[in-house]
């Protein structure tokens, strides 16, 4: 029997397709979030860890489809902003907040508001590629829908969509089986991307996810926020100005003076932001002169 | 002192007027290390010097009793009658209850500490925390004579109702069958739950020792995906903590195959007869150590076959504990881990 009689036909078939464009309609997931990019907006943000107040009063407004990125020195509070926009804040052992951040006009912390549900609304990718080793690249793929407890009948549609708007496709698809640790740094970073997706959230938070990339997985992910533009809300932590001033189209500049919890100095359209800011410190951060 | 050595020097002779020469630079440990590393081999080989010497010990007083019954017949039969001539003594009937004791152990305890490693690691403040982690040591504490006699005192009579409804409604397997008129009292089921809480704290704090480390972006990861606690301890927990939950468990196994004064007080230490159908839940059954510690003071031919089954138990204890510290090494998650 030769090698070529051996693989499906419809395989090889696709194995000629160059480029597959990510298809328009999404696979249908039953009890997912409602369909589309949804508008997010903190409304005088505060948080604390313990008594100490690391974030105070962040007004902003990362509109549906669109790509804001939060920008500012180490320790200014970013990933506590964005870990208060899907509560993973108050997994944290005396964290507290204020104000109210709104998922479509309605506060993701009012009562009777679980934490799963938002979760499942508002995706996260961390900044260290975390796959779950123990799983194959498909299951990796498809544990969001066994842990928010999702139906989807065309599984195997989903996981390709997911890794196609990932970009990982190509790469994966001979070896979905194969577990997902087994990945190299950027292509795992991918993969979280995909595990996110494949849950179809309203948003999608990441946390400098490409701090632990090379330059050639960097752009990639890069891509693929790009695609993601208009489908899905997109809120980026990045200390890359330039893939700041690349990929977004909001951007917010965090500031903490000494022993003062995190502000926002500056925020608007990325391209004013970086060319013409009206704060000072805004425009020397964004030129490199300090953080 | 030089700190480097060069080894592996050009064998004479060998011209090498190009290229270049090969140099292996080795570490020469300081004083401090060297000693260190003389401490830890001596003691490692201490204790590998007294586990032979107890082998040893074991096999030469058992050896009258082996010759005398033969090697093979004494590990089949299961009978141990000193009182015919010549005496038909084996370790099988004592291997079936200690074996089936530690089992019955095993299968309260896994379950109880697996619940209770989760609570701490994942369900609990920090108070609460050290507040069980403190409750487990304690229980790690208490001496086995006393688990034994309140086993004897207490439990026995209290677990009576259970026994029976266990053989009224899973009479139809075997071993949860009991015969007409027996008395539930002084049976395996209840040696080995009092076993399993002795055994309880062990595999505890191994799999509390293994959840702990489950890498917290893995945790992050599930819940930040919609998933429950519960289903984030599922998905990321406890299959990282697989390999630490079998070799605890194995660990625990092999604590309580060893188990000596609650079976001791509890089981009339009447060797299983095989063949028969096993009742764990009746009156009935003994186990190596057990039976040992009720013979102890008899004529020198007893003494012999009771070394001969100590030293069966002493092969099968050590074999499961090296089993456990292979498989909980070689897990992910054993890294680390001490037992
Ligand atoms: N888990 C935590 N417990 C206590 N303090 C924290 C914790 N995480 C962050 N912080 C503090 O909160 C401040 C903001 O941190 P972070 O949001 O991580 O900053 P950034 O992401 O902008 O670098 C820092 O001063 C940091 O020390
Ligand atoms: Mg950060």
């Amino acid at each position: 029997m030769t090698l070529a009689s051996e693989r499906p036909f419809a395989m090889s078939l696709s194995s000629t397709t160059i480029e597959e464009p990510p298809s328009a309609h999404r696979v249908p997931i039953v009890g997912g979030p409602p369909p589309g990019a949804a508008t997010l907006e903190a409304k005088g943000a505060c948080a604390w860890f313990g008594e100490r107040l690391v974030l105070e009063g962040v007004d902003l407004v990362m509109p549906a489809g669109q790509v804001t990125a939060l920008i500012g020195p180490s320790g200014c509070g970013k990933s506590t902003f964005l870990r208060l926009l899907n509560r993973m804040h108050e997994l944290i052992p005396g964290a507290a907040l204020d104000g109210e951040i709104l998922l479509d006009g309605e506060d993701i912390y009012a009562t009777g508001t679980r934490a799963q549900q938002v979760r499942m609304r508002i995706g996260m990718v961390f900044q260290k590629p975390n796959p779950f080793p123990a799983m194959s690249i498909r299951e990796n793929v498809l544990a969001g829908l066994k842990l928010a407890r999702l139906k989807c009948d065309a599984k195997d549609d989903l996981v390709e969509q997911s890794l196609i708007r990932a970009g990982l496709w190509k790469e994966v698809r001979d070896r979905l089986d194969s577990p997902g640790g087994a990945l190299s740094g950027g292509q795992q970073q991918r993969l979280c991307i995909a595990r996110s997706l494949a849950v179809q959230p309203n948003v999608l938070l990441m946390d400098e996810p490409c701090s632990a990339l090379d330059p050639t997985s960097t752009r990639r992910v890069e891509e693929t926020i790009d695609e993601l533009r208009g489908e899905v809300t997109v809120v980026i932590v990045t200390h890359n100005m330039q893939q700041a001033n690349r990929v977004s189209d909001i951007c917010a500049f965090f500031l903490a003076a000494e022993n003062q919890p995190g502000v926002v100095v500056e925020q608007g359209p990325t391209a004013k932001m970086f060319s013409t800011p009206e704060d000072p410190r805004t425009l020397d951060y964004v030129q490199g002169r300090f953080g | 002192m030089p700190d480097t050595a060069v080894a592996d020097p050009p064998a004479p002779g060998e011209s090498r007027s190009t290229g270049p020469t090969r140099r292996v630079v080795t570490e020469v440990p300081s004083v401090v290390d060297r000693r260190f590393n003389a401490i830890t081999l001596g003691s490692g080989i201490a204790v590998l010097v007294l586990l032979v010497l107890v082998g040893i010990f074991l096999l030469i007083q058992s050896s009258e009793a082996l010759s005398e019954s033969g090697i093979l017949r004494f590990l089949t039969r299961t009978e141990w009658r000193t009182d015919v001539q010549p005496p038909r003594i084996g370790v099988m009937g004592l291997l079936a209850g200690t074996v089936l004791v530690a089992l019955v152990g095993i299968v309260v305890a896994v379950p109880l500490s697996i619940f209770t490693a989760l609570a701490i690691t994942e369900y609990s403040t920090a108070r609460r925390r050290r507040w069980l982690i403190g409750v487990v040591d304690l229980l790690a504490a208490v001496p086995s004579l006393l688990f034994g006699l309140w086993g004897f005192l207490y439990l026995s009579d209290k677990i009576i109702p259970i026994s029976t409804w266990l053989t009224q409604n899973l009479g139809f397997i075997p071993i949860f069958s009991t015969q007409e008129n027996a008395s539930l009292t002084g049976s395996i089921f209840i040696a080995g739950i009092v076993v399993g809480l002795m055994v309880l704290p062990i595999i505890t704090s191994v799999t509390r020792e293994v959840f702990s480390q489950t890498p917290p972006g893995e945790k992050e990861a599930a819940l930040a995906l919609g998933g429950t606690r519960w289903g984030m301890i599922r998905s990321v927990v406890l299959p990282y903590g697989r390999g630490g939950i079998i070799g605890g468990s194995m660990l625990g196994l092999g604590r309580a195959l060893g188990e000596t004064i609650a079976v001791a007080l509890l089981l009339p230490q009447v060797p299983q007869r095989i063949g028969d159908s096993i009742h764990i839940l009746q009156n009935g059954g003994a186990t190596v150590s057990g039976f040992i510690a009720n013979r102890a003071g008899a004529d020198s031919f007893t003494v012999s076959g009771l070394m001969a089954a100590g030293l069966v138990l002493f092969i099968i204890t050590l074999a499961t504990n090296m089993v456990a510290s292979v498989v909980v090494a070689r897990s992910r998650s054993g890294v680390g881990v001490e037992l």
